[in-house]
Formats: structure tokens, C-alpha cells, sequence
């Protein structure tokens, strides 16, 4: 059996272009690689701040909107983990509109975050509520449609907010 | 060299930069110069840098100064190769080295009389990249410094335990009104 569709990164910068976002950090994740960041790191009309660390990315988006732009953070679940500290503080007790892109590697096509057989996968969300951060699920095609709302919405409450990936981005 | 000496000669020198500034640094940099464009990164370690990087990156045509300690700058260390990339012309990038968590007790970092932070901004691709003893040649080179072309790195070897630790007024550090007065500084400089 085929794997199920995934979003579509064309899609997905469309839908962050319509959000305002104009700026990018991201870190490399295989998830989202193909479809989302080569095709976004040569559009010209957005500029992609390359990360040694995610949770530097934490505090140049935060930082970005002080300037009264709309920015995002792309990476994998991994880095998400690693950048908890920097989220707690800046987006959360901060208060201050981070939003994030998030591939979840080693989840499978098929199931819920909440199902998968990774536990690196299965604590995203609860981490995420414990948290009480903002969270959408972006795995089919249709799902893009949420993200512009969900940006306006952490501008709009000055709050954090992620996008969870679950599916490899489609070219 | 005593890290108060140094912030009053960028006191001197600052025009209408942004200075962001961290934990002691920023203590002291708001006895300073308590100035509503200073941005205060506190919470999470180590991002003043980062968030230095965010506001040259919104706002090309504004200098912005980063007072990092070489303590923060340990726990975001990655942050060198990210500004070396970015590249930044407008990012002033200095770094308080006493060698100690001063706010922490006064332990020795890791790096303490070893470890060469101009040399690793050099290496990581910053544009220029210094470090001082003494005062007077800070002084003499200071204006060059936040006239060249950025990303500038200088490591500033400043006496350690020159101010009192444990008289720190945190709640007023990471209160919400500091984010808010900065806002509403910078609201002038953003472009329509």
C-alpha cells in the first residue's frame, strides 16, 4: 500500500506568506528537508536564518517581533525537546508569539502522535499541553489550511504556538 | 579593567544603538545607563546574543550592542557560527569576561584563564574580533569598533566580583514592564 499523502510544501508557503511570516530559522529536519526547506531557502521573497542550535531560533523570532515581523521556527521534534528551556522562558513566561514548525521524525504515516511505537514521538503533545502551548497537526493536505489562523493567533495573544508535521512534506 | 569602567565608555559612545544585555551585565548596564532602548534577555541562559541576532536582522539600519558574559556566551556557544552566517553588519557583539558565574556564587566557568573567545568569534567568521586588558585601549578603539562593518566580537577581561551578587533585584529584571517600555521604544524605528 502507498503511504498516505503528505502536505504539500508549496502549500505550506503559501499559507505562511498569507500569515505575514517573512523570515525563517530552521535547522535541517528529513521531514520537512525536500519539500519545505530547499523550496523556501530559494524563494526570494523570504529570508532563512540558518540555526547552529534551535533554541537560538527561540529568541530570533521572539526578538523579530519587537521589529514587527512575523517569523518562524522549522525543525524536528528533537530540537524541539532541546529548545524547552528557551520556550518556557521566552514564549511562555515571556509571552511573546514564537511559532514553530515541528517534523515529527519517526512518526508513522498511519497513526496519531499519541499511537506511535517512538516514544520521542508519543510525548510531543503532552509536553506541548503541559506547557500549554498552542498545537495543530499538519498531515494531510487539508491541513494546511489551519496554519494561517493558528499564526494569526499566537500574534493576535502574543503566545507560542506548534505546528506539528506528521507526514514528509511533498515537494 | 572593571566592567563598569568599560559600560560607562559605551555609555559614552552608544548614539541611539539598542544595547541588549543579560543577568549581571544588565544589572549593571541599567545603573549605567537606564535608557529605554536596552533590551534585557533574561529566563533562559545564554540568549542575549540570539536575541541580538533577531533585532539586527528587524532592523538593518539601527546598531545593535550586545553586552553577553562569557558564562552566557558558554551556554549558547553555537551562537557564534549562526552570526558569523548571518552576518549582520550592524551587531556589536562584546563579552564581559571576568571568568566566573558571578551571580551564582563566583565559580569558576570552564574556560577560565583558558579558553580564547576572540579567537573562536575570529574563527567562526565574525568581521573583526578583539580582546582587551586595559581600559584606555578599549577606550581608544571603541569608536572604531561600533563604526565597522559587523558582525564586531570583543572580549572584555574585566576583574571579577566587582559588584555585589546577591543584591539583585531579579523581579524587577524579568518583569513584564521591561519587555513593554522596550516595545514601545522601538515603535519609532520599525518602517512602514
Amino acid at each position: 500500500m502507498a503511504d498516505a499523502a503528505g502536505p504539500s510544501g508549496r502549500d505550506l508557503i503559501s499559507a505562511l506568506k498569507r500569515a505575514g511570516v517573512r523570515h525563517i530559522a530552521a535547522l535541517p529536519d528529513i521531514t520537512t528537508s525536500a519539500g519545505l526547506l530547499w523550496p523556501l531557502s530559494e524563494d526570494p521573497d523570504l529570508t532563512l536564518i540558518r540555526l547552529s542550535k534551535e533554541d537560538e531560533g527561540v529568541s530570533i523570532c521572539a526578538a523579530l517581533s519587537y521589529c514587527d515581523k512575523r517569523a518562524v521556527l522549522l525543525m524536528q521534534q528533537t530540537g524541539l525537546m532541546d529548545s524547552l528551556n528557551n520556550i518556557r522562558a521566552v514564549a511562555c513566561e515571556n509571552e511573546q508569539p514564537v511559532c514553530m514548525l515541528v517534523g515529527l521524525l519517526g512518526k508513522e504515516p498511519d497513526k496519531a502522535p499519541s499511537e506511535s511505537a517512538s516514544f520521542g514521538v508519543r510525548i510531543v503533545e503532552p509536553v506541548l499541553d503541559a506547557m500549554e502551548i498552542d498545537h495543530i497537526l499538519i498531515e494531510e493536505p487539508n491541513d494546511v489550511a489551519q496554519l494561517p489562523a493558528a499564526i494569526d493567533r499566537a500574534y493576535e495573544t502574543s503566545r507560542p504556538m506548534v505546528a506539528l508535521i506528521g507526514r514528509r512534506v511533498e515537494p | 579593567m572593571q566592567r563598569l569602567a568599560c559600560f560607562e565608555k559605551i555609555r559614552d559612545a552608544r548614539g541611539g544603538a539598542i544595547v541588549v544585555a543579560t543577568y549581571t551585565s544588565a544589572f549593571e548596564w541599567h545603573r549605567v545607563d537606564p535608557d529605554p532602548r536596552n533590551f534585557v534577555s533574561v529566563g533562559a541562559m545564554g540568549q542575549a546574543s540570539s536575541h541580538a541576532l533577531g533585532f539586527a536582522i528587524g532592523l538593518p539600519e539601527q546598531k545593535i550592542i550586545v553586552l553577553d558574559g562569557d558564562g552566557s556566551l558558554l551556554m549558547n556557544l553555537s551562537t557564534l557560527t549562526t552570526i558569523a552566517n548571518a552576518a549582520p553588519k550592524n551587531l556589536v557583539h562584546f563579552v564581559v569576561e571576568n571568568g566566573t558565574y558571578e551571580a551564582n556564587g563566583g565559580h569558576p566557568t570552564p574556560a577560565q584563564g583558558t579558553a580564547d573567545f576572540a579567537g573562536m568569534a575570529s574563527a567562526a567568521g565574525y568581521a573583526e574580533a578583539h580582546a582587551y586588558e586595559g581600559l584606555n585601549q578599549f577606550a581608544t578603539d571603541l569608536p572604531d569598533l561600533l563604526a565597522a562593518p559587523g558582525p564586531v566580537f570583543a572580549a572584555l577581561k574585566v576583574e571579577a566580583g566587582y559588584a555585589p551578587p546577591l543584591n539583585y533585584d531579579y523581579g524587577w529584571l524579568h518583569h513584564a514592564d521591561r519587555r513593554r517600555e522596550f516595545r514601545e521604544a522601538v515603535r519609532p524605528l520599525l518602517s512602514d
